[in-house]
């Protein structure tokens, strides 16, 4: 059996106006204001994040604040939260690298995917084990 | 007579010298005693949570030698607040209310800040080990 793989979808708008942010954080279920780009984080916490939706294997829109000042404070503002990287699924504000990898570490991020239509691929990865096993 | 001023003006000034290597010393000393004397951005994010969060364990880690920034620096930071003020509130709340507390550290110093909060009781049933934030980057943007 295959195993689907998705790769992360990247989008890199370097003209991002802070007015554009509402429509950015909807503009996939899932959307990240990292430093860097996913293939090459400059940040330790932002490469926390791309590493835990790569395990979950979630297709999302990442935006790098370091390319676009504006942007960098604008999404602070927006969100009303002081550090990057931040997250919204479904246009809803979830929190940055500490809270991502608690939801990661105690099964929530599974649940919040599941509540947008994302199956977690460790969720699938968990199914096939269980079925080698039988 | 010349011969003796000039001995009692070298005597002065290693005198001087010394009055000031040793004030130096004592303030380091009284430095050290308080704890903050070159450590102003923690002690005030330490003052802010305790009067803020009341409390029952804090600690405050500058992780800035983890990153590229100068020695010294007060510009990273995990904190592991445990509160009974935290209990009933969501993460993401908890993390607001410590943001909110450390408002000016983070508009002016501060760049990144790493929060545990934990109730009482979540920290009794915990590890009480804090993982060490992910290694930097090179990232430092400005």
């Amino acid at each position: 059996m295959f195993r689907t793989i998705r790769f992360a979808s990247l989008v890199r708008n370097f003209a991002t106006k802070p007015e554009e942010i509402g429509n950015l954080v909807k503009g996939n279920k899932v959307v990240v204001f990292m430093k860097g780009v996913p293939e090459e984080p400059r940040c330790g916490f932002s490469n926390a994040v791309v590493q835990i939706l790569r395990m979950h294997g979630v297709q999302y829109n990442a935006h790098d604040v370091l390319a676009d000042e504006e942007l960098r404070q604008g999404i602070k503002e927006f969100s009303n939260w002081p550090t990057i990287p931040q997250v919204y699924i479904n246009g809803e504000f979830v929190g940055g690298c500490d809270i991502m990898l608690q939801m990661h570490q105690n099964g929530e991020l599974i649940e919040e995917l599941k509540k947008v239509g994302i199956n977690s691929l460790l969720l699938e990865t968990a199914k096939e084990a269980d079925n080698t096993k039988k | 007579m010349f011969k003796q001023l000039m001995i009692f003006s070298i005597e002065k000034e290693s005198y001087l010298r010394a009055c000031g290597h040793l004030r130096k010393k004592m303030n380091s000393l009284v430095g050290q005693a308080n704890g903050d004397n070159n450590k102003p951005v923690e002690s005030s994010i330490r003052s802010k949570l305790e009067e803020g969060l009341e409390p029952n364990f804090i600690q405050v880690v500058n992780e800035s030698y983890m990153h590229n920034v100068p020695k010294g620096s007060e510009t990273h930071f995990k904190v592991v607040v445990v509160s009974e003020k935290f209990a009933g509130q969501p993460l993401i709340k908890r993390h607001r209310m410590v943001n909110e507390l450390l408002r000016n550290e983070l508009q002016t110093s501060v760049h990144a800040l790493s929060i545990v909060a934990k109730t009482p009781e979540q920290w009794q049933e915990s590890s009480k080990l804090v993982e060490p934030s992910p290694a930097c980057r090179g990232g430092f943007g400005k």
